[in-house]
């Protein structure tokens, strides 16, 4: 089993190795060497990628298969980052084109692109935590380097009072999750997430509920990570933090640790789903403890994003939002995976899976945020020293920039959600996973939540086709850096690709977190056996049919 | 065929888009001439035996995880949106050939896909089509409005996108309610599917009277804001009077036509026994809608505002025939989108045409102008005669059938729950309809002569007056050309209805029979209790009564025809 879980980690190790190569060649005295980082990094990523889709199936693991589709989902979004980052930390090279001599304190680049893998690694290592210890390591390795990404992403006192802010609440959210996992210690004698489920499970056969203190170590670690996913009440440093940040890192950073905090609420989730009062899917509790932080979560978000000027603090609030709506899908729970009920077909299965919904989401989510930075991160304000910010900035941008523009205007409407466009089926699925949930308010408070966000929305898609050019949009100069536009137009693109041929991915993110989620299956009364789950489940999945 | 329908409009924007700006608008209007062409080859294929039929099925996967599939097929209600939309489209570019100055290429490519998702949404067969369809329309009229509008452009744009894209989303949640009872009932056998004719008949069947108001109600939400039905139209009159000519031209004519077609399509097939049950509320919203539409028509200064609030208070009748659920209302109801479409459409291409001279829309600014644009003077005067509804034109063939309909309905003979006094209510719409458009005319046309000052431009701040010189005072030939087809379709229609109502006869008995079946066997579900969706009349009886000879009828004649239609869309 050891060397199982060894031969599923190739990708991470590949990457550790390419952060090794690229923090010396960082330090470089040659410029060319130097240079080199980008493209070691990016090799690097793409072996990880291939290995992450290649890599055998592990047993033991809580999700099995879940990594198999977060890794290399990782992999794109980090070659995505990797192009749009190009040149985030240009200080060295500033001073010596200023005739400077090379000084090697002052290289930061070899350290950010190190800092950079270290944290998608550590994302990819919360897919196959076991014990609470590996989640808690990974969970802090994804987010300790953002913390330096965000304070070295930008010469400016912004992003060192940004990266300040985030460390500190980020130290805090780790205390209360950490609070809560020594909760679940104290309740259930384990760190081994199998033998925590196990416990809860046998406290429930004897009670008939999960006990309070498990209840509480479980609430309190969600809510403690739910600072990695920006939600209410710990989401206070988003706007800051991103706006401070330069801008492909606020790109970064709304990806890659909420993706990880995304795994993890789901991994410690797996710890009592199926375990509600009266066959529930959730304890009360927690339902209800979801419910509220969703639906406060998605209105804060909108809400205040209707109330800001600046781009990157409408979509960081935007970010919050969306987190509001990813949490549907957890709400919605793992669905009939969980309950085992065997009548049901295959489409089903799949479309009610609420975990599911959220890996593909978040994927969507990914990429079409990304663009939406990006296309800010590409066009550069001499005067200021800054890249494209504020809304009046982007006004009427399309009589010069009418790609960007369009990319702009993709990425936001499809952050919208509007039909066709990717957003609009991450929406559904999460929107059919919660009505398959009976959770139809929360399911319309969501629809009026995307109607309030129509309104800022729309702005970061008209503006720039309807507005008139203001002096700062006439001074403003496309970057120099060809990977920033690159990763937009990628961007774009990719959401008119997923539009058409985003199924294959649906059902490899549905697939993902199938699991019987530690047994739950062997709680309820009327469903099948283990051995009889499993025996559905592998004629539900064509062997041949999984793609990531 | 029906694919290729929708890519014409879609490849025509794209090869306007790329097209230099000189050629853009001779492209834009062959590609839409080229759809109206293949819009009358498939009226031609068209099988008007089976009209009831779907017909000219396609179906690709699209995302099969959800059973989502890019399915298409006309029935011959269908088959006449379609061809309303592919005849008024080239129409329209046409018509806007001088007006547009500034940014014109973007501008007809944006009427090509509008074009497009219009098309598509009368031609879904699936669920998730139609509403990606449905609401696809929001962009381009957003950017026509927002790019091309007046003054209030940006407020109307903003308006026009949030109410309506609020509604649908309503809207939307109903629609996956719905296609998730499906996959959780013993019929679905845990299948996702938007098919349309599964999820309508599985929700008529087998979904209890207060799930169905339910739909209803989120039905209502996104498709009585662009109906627009009296409390959520507030969008309506400034979108129209804020959109260039063309956009108010596509609006009017196609755009609500989707609510009504929605209503049509979802509302009434899909929630049979609520429908009944809340008809009257909805006609009192109608009422409201004809009689309060009609009453602002009156007072109105701007002439745009004017023919938009008559669409407000026109299309109370439409909804109202529809609610009626009686055969000759619902036919009526059709007939109603088309010619409204017509008329008003025409309507707004006229007023266009003036706005493009004098730049204003105030009623005070014109007087007389019949006495220098006889031309003009005929064509608009035409129009409003066959808005008002006068015998012999299209407009009085709608009108009347929707009041009819809505007089019978619920009679003992008919089905439905409306009645005389709603007919009769109004039927006063239809007096103040003759006022306040002949009050526009006799404003507007005669009088003594007073014409606007050539360089005052009114609301406008545009400044796009670069154009008006070139343009004579009266009509060109062009603007005749626009316009004649028009008139001659109005003058058809309106003296053989039987051309449009012939083939919309077949799908409309369908739907009624289907309503009053949905009835029969809720009354036999509650026997012994009244049933919440029934005609409060003598219950049971009355209904059974009143359900059994249409449905007999339809098994002989028609063989079964809903059966048959729902079986195809399995099929499929």
């Amino acid at each position: 089993m050891m060397t199982d879980r060894i031969a599923s980690l190739w990708p991470e190790i590949v990457l550790f190795i390419t952060l090794s190569i690229v923090i010396l060649l960082g330090l470089s005295p040659q410029a060319q060497w130097r240079r080199l980082t980008h493209w070691i990094t990016g090799l690097g990523l793409a072996i990880a990628l291939l290995l992450s889709l290649y890599a055998p199936e592990v047993t033991g693991l809580p999700v099995p298969a879940l990594a198999q589709f977060i890794k290399p989902a990782a992999c794109i979004m980090g070659l995505l980052l990797l192009l749009g980052m190009s040149a985030v930390d240009d200080r060295l090279e500033t001073r010596l084109a200023q005739g400077l001599k090379f000084d090697p304190l002052l290289t930061t680049r070899g350290e950010f692109l190190a800092f950079f893998l270290l944290s998608l690694i550590g994302l990819m290592l919360c897919t196959s935590a076991t014990d609470l210890i590996w989640l808690f390591l990974a969970l802090e390795l994804t987010s300790l380097p953002t913390y330096v990404m965000v304070a070295s992403s930008r010469m400016k006192n912004v992003g060192h009072e940004a990266a300040v802010k985030y460390f500190f609440l980020g130290a805090l959210s780790a205390a209360i999750f950490l609070y809560g996992f020594a909760l679940l210690y104290g309740a259930t004698g384990s760190l081994h997430l199998d033998e925590i489920r196990a416990a809860l499970v046998a406290q429930y056969e004897e009670t008939g509920s999960v006990s309070v203190l498990g209840l509480m170590g479980v609430i309190l670690s969600v809510v403690g990570i739910s600072f990695k996913i920006a939600a209410v009440p710990m989401h206070f440093y988003t706007a800051d933090v991103y706006e401070g940040a330069a801008t492909p890192v606020s790109a970064f950073l709304a990806f890659v640790p909420k993706t990880a905090g995304f795994v993890s609420i789901m991994l410690l989730g797996g710890m009592i789903v199926g375990l509600g009062e009266d066959g529930q899917t959730w304890p009360e509790a927690f339902r209800v403890l979801l419910w509220v932080i969703a639906v406060v979560t998605m209105t804060v978000g909108n809400t205040m994003a209707l109330l800001q000027s600046s781009v990157k603090r409408i979509l960081a609030y935007s970010s919050i939002a969306h987190s509001g709506y990813v949490l549907i899908g957890i709400i919605a729970g793992p669905g009939l995976w969980a309950a085992g009920t065997g009548a049901a077909a295959d489409s089903s299965i799949l479309t009610s899976n609420g975990f599911g919904a959220v890996v593909f989401y978040l994927l969507a989510y990914g990429v079409m945020n990304l663009g939406a930075f990006l296309v800010l991160a590409c066009l550069h304000d001499p005067e200021r020293h800054q890249d494209l910010e504020s809304l009046d900035d982007l006004s009427g941008i399309s009589r010069r920039h009418p790609w960007l523009a369009g990319a702009m205007a993709v990425c936001s409407l499809s952050l919208l959600g509007l039909p066709p466009l990717i957003g609009f089926f991450g929406k559904l699925y999460l929107f059919s996973a919660g009505v398959s949930a009976g959770e139809i308010p929360l399911v319309v408070i969501a629809g009026l939540n995307s109607a309030i966000s129509a309104w800022y929305y729309l702005k970061l898609a008209g503006l720039p086709w309807l507005g008139q050019p203001s002096a700062v949009t006439d001074r403003l100069v496309p970057t120099p850096y060809l990977g920033r536009p690159a990763a937009a137009f990628l961007s774009a693109v990719g959401v008119l690709v997923l539009m058409v041929a985003g199924a294959p991915i649906m059902r490899a993110g549905s697939e993902a977190t199938a699991c019987d989620w530690g047994g739950a299956a062997s709680v309820a009364a009327t469903t099948p056996s283990p051995i009889e789950a499993a025996d559905q489940r592998q004629s539900m999945l064509p062997p041949d049919d999984i793609d990531p | 065929m029906l694919l290729a329908l929708l890519l014409i409009p879609l490849v025509t924007a794209i090869a306007v888009a790329a097209a230099p700006e000189k050629q853009a608008r001779a492209l834009a209007l062959c590609g839409t001439l080229v759809g109206l062409l293949l819009s009358i080859v498939i009226a031609v294929q068209f099988n008007y035996q089976d009209a009831g039929l779907m017909q000219m099925p396609m179906s690709i996967a699209w995302y099969d995880t959800f059973g989502l599939n890019l399915s298409l097929g006309i029935d011959s209600i269908s088959l006449v949106l379609i061809l309303l939309t592919t005849f008024l489209l080239p129409l329209t570019i046409l018509g806007s050939f001088t007006a547009v100055t500034q940014r014109a290429k973007e501008f007809f490519a944006w009427l090509c896909i509008l074009e497009a998702a219009m098309l598509g949404v009368f031609a879904a067969r699936d669920l998730i089509v139609f509403y990606v369809c449905f609401e696809f329309t929001l962009i381009p009229m957003y950017f026509l409005i927002a790019v091309y509008g007046s003054a209030n452009r940006a407020k109307a744009s903003i308006w026009f996108f949030l109410y309506t894209f609020t509604g649908s989303i309503i809207t939307l949640a109903g629609l996956v309610y719905v296609a998730w009872a499906y996959q959780m009932s013993p019929e679905g056998t845990g299948n996702w599917t938007f098919d349309i004719a599964t999820l309508t008949a599985f929700c008529s069947e087998h979904m209890t009277a207060a799930q169905q108001g339910w739909v209803l109600l989120a039905l209502c939400c996104g498709f009585a804001v662009k109906v627009p039905l009296f409390p959520v139209h507030t969008w309506l009159p400034l979108a129209h009077t804020e959109a260039p000519t063309a956009g108010s031209v596509v609006l009017a004519a196609v755009l609500l036509k989707l609510g009504t077609y929605g209503l049509f399509r979802f509302a009434v097939p899909m929630c049979p026994l609520a429908i009944t049950t809340y008809a009257p509320l909805l006609a009192v919203l109608c009422i409201i809608g004809i009689l309060y539409g009609a009453l602002i028509c009156w007072v109105q200064t701007d002439v745009k505002k004017l023919i938009a609030y008559s669409s407000v208070s026109h299309l109370g009748f439409c909804v109202l025939g529809l609610i009626a659920l009686t055969s000759i209302g619902i036919s009526g109801s059709v007939a109603y989108m088309i010619n409204h479409g017509l008329s008003t459409g025409a309507l707004f291409l006229c007023i266009g045409m003036i706005y493009e001279r004098y730049h204003t829309r105030a009623m005070d600014d014109y007087s007389g102008l019949a006495k220098v644009m006889p031309v003009w003077a005929t064509f608009t005067v035409f129009f409003i005669l066959s808005s008002v509804g006068l015998p012999g034109l299209n407009g009085f063939i709608g009108e009347f059938l929707c009041l009819v309909g809505t007089f019978i309905s619920g009679d003992g003979a008919n089905p439905g729950t409306l009645g005389p006094m709603y007919a009769a209510i109004a039927g006063f719409g239809m007096i103040l309809a003759a006022i306040y458009l002949l009050y526009l005319a006799g404003r507007v046309l005669f009088g003594p002569l007073k014409l606007p000052d050539t360089h005052h431009h009114g609301h406008d701040d545009k400044g796009d007056d670069h154009a008006a010189p070139t343009l004579p005072q009266d009509l060109t030939g062009r603007e005749v050309l626009v316009l004649v087809p028009i008139a001659v379709a109005c003058i058809v229609l309106g003296v053989k209805p039987g051309v449009l109502l012939a083939p919309i006869a077949a799908p409309i008995e369908q739907m009624v029979s289907a309503v009053s079946e949905a009835h029969t066997r809720h009354a036999a579900l509650l026997i012994d209790g009244a049933p919440p969706g029934l005609p409060p009349a003598e219950d049971d009886e009355a209904a059974l009564a009143s359900a059994e000879p249409m449905s007999r009828d339809i098994d002989t004649t028609d063989n079964r025809p809903s059966e048959l239609g729902r079986k195809e869309g399995l099929g499929q």
